[in-house]
């Protein structure tokens, strides 16, 4: 199929240029950083430099967001985990009313654009007086983080053999050592890429968090105010490139973790 | 002997729960389901009918303050000249974008499922991945850099003499303006750039999933290259086409940092949301904006599945 017929001219050039701009402007960010020019987003660069490094590095407002993202990002991935692993081994172990409503339920929280999720518990918030806080960014987070891990969860939860479970019961397994021995050593590279995946979601957001946030700043909340308000350009073009490298890692990561899953079966 | 072996395995607590759990797999589902339910419903969902519910309150002109009572006074006002205005505006502004994703995802999806081999397929998969993953505000970012006054662009139209031609693009009515980083052009290509990569993952499944003995027939029995595409592949591939378009579709309508950032000072739909609820205090009004896109995209997902555009989800 694939070497029978050669692509034409146009439609490579046209994937090439699709694939392109997908990713020069990503690029640009990381030559940025380098820029001596402080004043404009001058191109090409005047001069290229490292001295915005040690200054994004003493920057106390950068590593105060940094750090309220990575706790944000570690505890709205552990909830998921737990939340989105029971939703996905009670959804493939039985067919049973309303199957498809929970998925959708799952689902809709990244279906739907963030700004409803956003506004949705902002309004709940008033409601129920409850202050801003880490606590309340959280509960955001957490909650549309459910479908990454589920996502990955179900699809190992349907290669996984019933019959393996039975054997370990049939064996004396008691639930708890099957769950330990049988259940988690197969499920375990499928939670770590969802766990991944809902880390990077969660430290990248910015949409629902600037309903939830109050006064504090996560990292992206950081830069929104810097995309609105721009005072210290060059440590942003640092910042941006930062991330960028932050967020490929777990997207990689996930991807080998899951690619032998995805080819072995096609 | 069988009798004291389950004797004994009754004898702890944890196994008598296995016990009760493989006499009554209902009860285990139950048991998973609880948690996971119970956050979704009462939080999410929760948080959607009080969403609902504000849209249903008003704002009292005088005090600012929220009025807790039934009207629907606060949907009225969103059939205001202005309001309606920005409501037209994003839809026309989502499709637009829906559409130039699916003309430009298409070549990329289908170079992937007919011609990439193994090897190159994982490459385009990574190449759609790592732009789909990366940081959206990075993104957004980055194209502030590319159409700022001494950005990339103006560099390469003045230097290769293109002046007039950008000059000619920015004074066409409506979608013009003073340079592309203020103008609807501008919010478009970001708009595109930022949810393009949601498009092409579906598409491609959909054209994986055609088999290549059905091309192989249609060419036997004397179609053209050009027909097979336009007759059998086009038609097959569209599902596809639409479930991206959901995606593509739904981020456009709720994006409020795109057009604040890149673009003229006509609000989107989001914008308003954001604006509504922050400085103004007017939640019901937000929540009534709100209630917008969720309508629009119920109505799409249902002319949406009647397509079968979920079965290639």
């Amino acid at each position: 199929m694939h070497s029978r017929k050669r692509a034409s001219m146009g439609l490579k050039v046209s994937a090439v240029c699709g694939l392109a701009f997908l990713h020069l402007p990503i690029l640009l960010i990381f030559l940025y950083a380098f820029t001596t020019e402080d004043k404009s987003y001058q191109f090409p660069p005047p001069g290229l430099t490292l001295k915005w490094f040690g200054v994004t590095w003493n920057r106390p407002d950068v590593w105060a967001s940094l750090q309220l993202s990575l706790e944000v990002a570690a505890v709205s991935t552990l909830l998921a985990l737990i939340l989105g692993t029971l939703c996905a081994a009670a959804v493939s172990r039985a067919k049973f009313f309303g199957r498809e409503a929970i998925s959708l339920l799952v689902i809709l929280p990244i279906a739907l654009p963030g700004i409803i999720t956003g506004i949705s518990l902002r309004s709940a918030y008033n409601i129920l007086d409850i202050p801003f806080s880490t606590f309340t960014i959280i509960l955001g987070h957490a909650t549309f983080c459910v479908v990454v891990v589920y996502n990955n969860a179900i699809a190992r939860f349907r290669r996984m053999s019933g019959s393996m479970i039975e054997a370990s019961f049939d064996l004396g397994a008691s639930g708890f050592q099957t769950f330990r021995y049988v259940v988690l050593p197969n499920l375990a590279t499928a939670l770590l890429a969802g766990g991944m995946l809902a880390f990077a979601l969660s430290f990248d957001e910015v949409i629902v968090t600037t309903f939830t946030a109050g006064q504090q700043q996560t990292l992206p909340i950081w830069m929104l105010e810097e995309l609105v308000r721009p005072r210290q350009r060059p440590v942003t073009n640092v910042v941006a490139m930062v991330v960028v490298m932050v967020t490929f890692l777990p997207i990689l990561g996930a991807y080998y973790l899951t690619r032998d899953a995805s080819s072995s079966r096609n | 002997m069988n009798s004291t072996t389950l004797t004994v395995r009754h004898s702890s607590p944890g196994s008598r729960l296995t016990d009760l759990f493989w006499k009554k797999p209902g009860l285990l589902i139950f048991c998973l389901l609880l948690p996971p339910l119970l956050w979704l419903g009462i939080i999410y969902i929760g948080s959607l009918f009080t969403l609902l519910l504000h849209s249903f309150f008003s704002i009292d002109e005088f005090s600012g303050l929220i009025r807790y009572e039934f009207t629907l006074k606060t949907y009225a006002e969103l059939l205001s000249p202005a309001n309606f205005d920005v409501i037209l505006r994003t839809i026309l502004m989502a499709c637009a974008v829906t559409l130039a994703a699916a003309l430009i995802a298409f070549p990329i999806a289908y170079y992937a499922a007919r011609y990439a081999n193994q090897k190159m397929k994982a490459l385009f998969y990574l190449g759609v991945m790592l732009p789909l993953w990366s940081s959206y505000l990075v993104k957004i970012y980055a194209w502030k850099l590319i159409l700022a006054k001494q950005g990339i662009v103006n560099w390469v139209v003045e230097g290769t003499g293109a002046t007039f031609l950008l000059n000619s693009v920015l004074s066409l009515p409506v979608i013009g303006g003073n340079s592309l980083a203020v103008s609807y052009i501008g919010t478009f290509i970001v708009l595109l750039y930022v949810w393009l990569p949601f498009m092409i993952l579906p598409v491609q499944a959909s054209l994986e999933r055609i088999p290549e003995s059905l091309l192989e027939a249609s060419g036997d029995l004397g179609a053209a290259p050009k027909q097979t595409f336009r007759l059998v592949i086009l038609p097959l591939a569209l599902p596809g086409v639409i479930a991206g378009s959901i995606f593509t579709f739904s981020l456009t309508m709720g994006d409020f940092i795109v057009p604040q950032i890149i673009g003229s000072s006509r609000r989107f739909i989001g914008q308003a949301v954001y604006a509504h609820q922050g400085t103004a205090g007017n939640i019901p009004l937000a929540a009534a904006f709100a209630v917008v896109p969720i309508v629009v995209m119920i109505i799409y997902l249902y002319f949406a599945k009647k397509r079968g555009a979920f079965d290639a989800l």
